[in-house]
């Protein structure tokens, strides 16, 4: 795919032509299939070792699911995902064993990611238990109070619950638990979206601090734009099981050319009231159609005030569009709108 | 005045003592003016709500202090019935959790008739008309064939439409918002948000907007009350607070917060966490997280909302240092 800008080093991972279906069917002794929800349905991209991609999107985009993949938690209906060269979603058993402890996931709920009746030492230690030979056992109690110390945390904590500790220290714990394996990806799905605003920013900068500290590549999964522009190298738009747009945090900010990536950001309120009261809005109209029954050609095009017939007959695809080919500046990204326009910047006015 | 809450006490019994979950907040309100209450978990904001509005869970909670006077009535002083009516007609809520607010066996225009029905003696057939009438209003598409519908059978945006329906169907003169947009996506809180700032400008009511969303507010309000632990820390025009906090804890958090509009460096976080309401620091409530805390800070009496300019206040003691370029 041409989203892949040519700059070093090796993806770490390479996810290609992602799809990912949910037979819906209709009754209960003779199940029938009536269709499917396409919850993700094409995805590209790579990631490559210590930088952050983030992936935006609304409720249903599918960005929830793509983590789900990369985990190896569902099996794709299609495509490919490889881990330094090699296919992780077909494998099984003691070879996909292997493949997780490089790949580890944060979660988004605080509270219900973490066992109620498990000390926060059995929590943060249960990876070596399922690869005893990550730490020789007489090593774990040390190495556990040592990821709590890397975290933020008291190592004297060890054998508290976590019904002890605030949504923040929770998280914390979440990511000891993540870093155990000394893992080389970590998907994070809404890390900070259950804590309150004052909290967010010390998660955030220990997981900047500890990806600089480890080199770890961050897939970093969120609806707030904001906190994915100040986390991320590079940024991918989701919209209906598809990426719509991905560049570089400057390119997507500031040069948005998808119609869906622009009507975004211009609703995100900036903490700045002159600004905000000062900047366009563009307002969509409607809801976000059902991934069961995803409209043909664009699927944003029912929302979009630039959609013309073209958009309902023909799929644009995720490239360079050929007004911006010719182009040097950061509007010369992916985006899959026939129409691509650079409008230039839309949060600041 | 539409609305002075002054001097506003409410405690909460629990197993483990009793929590003052509001603790002196004060703030007004006037017609076609937009209030913000911006707070964390368990500042206090929901509570202050719920108390205005009347619909305090009573016990655990109960007011121990304080007047919320309306057009120049204090609520607290009103019997049950009294003060139901002006509930329901005068003064209104709409809450973050569309689904839960709505009875999910009775159709939308059922529920929405129900305000005619109860509040203005309306026939059924009449009901449903106006029924239909507001949810055009609030932008539902095809109102007519709709009305009949459940609410599980709408999305979330819309459902948070039917809400703002319900709550301005006899055209309240106050409205309280507790998150009215949290659970919605982006571009949907843009329409909702939109719709609402439409309808506040046509029937010229004021609004107070409950919300820890510093862009929302950024976006809506006319004034900001910040509250934390209970108590108001900074209340002023909103232009102001963005400009030049006057309380450590507002600066820290529009430090803290990531921009859209550019690329930061490391956040400036506070540090710490929200204080436990059973264990509320003695002195300012802040200390413990804030960057200039002096010894003063650490013993009560707590400071006072000093008067900070025209129309603004803010609940620390060194608030010239705070301001200051």
């Amino acid at each position: 795919m041409s989203d892949v800008p040519q700059e070093s080093p090796e993806p770490i991972l390479e996810v290609r032509g992602l799809v990912k279906h949910f037979p819906l069917t209709r009754g209960i002794l003779i199940r029938r299939g009536i269709g499917a929800v396409q919850a993700v349905d094409g995805v590209s991209f790579d990631l490559r070792p210590g930088e952050t991609l983030g992936i935006v999107g609304e409720s249903g985009c599918g960005k929830s699911t793509v983590a789900r993949l990369l985990m190896n938690l569902e099996r794709p209906t299609a495509g490919s995902i490889r881990y330094k060269g090699e296919d992780i979603s077909r494998l099984s058993g003691r070879a996909l064993k292997a493949v997780r402890r490089n790949i580890q996931m944060v979660f988004q709920d605080p509270y219900t990611s973490l066992n109620p009746r498990m000390t926060v030492g059995d929590i943060v230690g249960e990876p070596f238990d399922i690869h005893p030979e990550a730490a020789p056992k007489k090593d774990r109690r040390r190495k556990v109070q040592e990821l709590l110390d890397v975290v933020g945390l008291n190592p004297e904590y060890v054998n508290r619950y976590p019904h002890q500790f605030s949504g923040g220290q929770r998280q914390r714990i979440g990511i000891a638990r993540g870093l155990a394996l000394n893992p080389e990806i970590i998907v994070a799905d809404e890390p900070v979206s259950a804590l309150d605003v004052s909290v967010q920013a010390q998660v955030i900068n220990l997981m900047e601090r500890l990806q600089r500290e480890f080199g770890l590549a961050y897939m970093f999964i969120a609806h707030d734009l904001s906190i994915v522009r100040h986390i991320s190298d590079r940024v991918a738009v989701m919209y209906l099981g598809r990426i719509v747009e991905t560049g570089t945090d400057q390119e997507i900010y500031e040069h948005a050319t998808h119609p869906y990536t622009q009507a975004l950001l211009s609703a995100v309120p900036v903490p700045d009231p002159e600004l905000s009261r000062s900047r366009e809005h563009i307002i969509l109209v409607g809801d976000v159609p059902s991934p069961a029954d995803p409209p043909s050609g664009c699927r944003f095009r029912t929302r979009c005030w630039k959609a013309q017939a073209l958009c309902a007959e023909v799929d644009p695809p995720l490239a360079v569009p050929a007004e911006f080919t010719a182009a040097t500046g950061p509007a010369r990204h992916a985006s899959a709108c026939h129409f691509a326009e650079d409008k230039g910047q839309l949060v600041s006015g | 005045m539409l609305l002075d809450v002054q001097d506003l006490h409410v405690d909460f019994r629990t197993r483990d003592g009793v929590v003052n979950a509001v603790n002196g907040a004060g703030f007004s309100v006037d017609e076609g003016e937009t209030l913000a209450v911006l707070g964390e978990s368990g500042s206090g904001k929901s509570v202050t709500a719920q108390a205005v509005m009347g619909i305090l869970d009573t016990p655990p909670g109960r007011i121990t202090h304080g007047r919320v006077l309306f057009r120049g009535r204090d609520l607290l002083t009103l019997g049950r019935e009294e003060r139901r009516r002006i509930r329901g007609e005068r003064m209104a809520m709409i809450f973050q959790d569309a689904l839960s607010s709505l009875n999910p066996v009775l159709s939308v225009g059922y529920q929405l008739g129900e305000m005619f029905r109860v509040h203005r003696d309306a026939s059924r057939k009449e009901a449903k008309a106006r029924a239909v009438e507001l949810m055009d209003r609030v932008r539902i598409p095809a109102a007519r064939e709709r009305v009949n519908d459940y609410p599980h059978q709408f999305s979330g945006g819309m459902r948070q439409r039917i809400m703002i329906a319900m709550a301005l169907a006899l055209e309240p003169e106050l409205v309280i918002a507790d998150e009215p947009t949290t659970a919605l996506d982006v571009t949907v809180q843009a329409q909702v948000m939109d719709l609402l700032a439409e309808l506040q400008r046509e029937y010229r009511m004021g609004l107070i907007l409950i919300t820890h969303d510093l862009g929302v507010v950024a976006d809506v309000a006319d004034k900001i009350a910040v509250m934390y632990a209970g108590r108001i820390v900074e209340h002023a025009p909103v232009h102001d607070v963005y400009k030049r906090p006057a309380h450590p804890y507002t600066k820290g958090l529009l430090e803290s917060i990531p921009r859209l509009d550019h690329k930061g460096g490391e956040l400036l976080a506070i540090k710490g966490l929200p204080p436990n309401l059973l264990h509320v620091p003695a002195g300012c409530p802040f200390h413990p997280r804030c960057p200039q805390v002096r010894e003063v800070c650490r013993h009560d009496p707590r400071p006072p909302l000093y008067e900070v300019g025209e129309g603004r206040s803010s609940a620390c003691h060194f608030w010239k240092e705070t301001i200051g370029e």
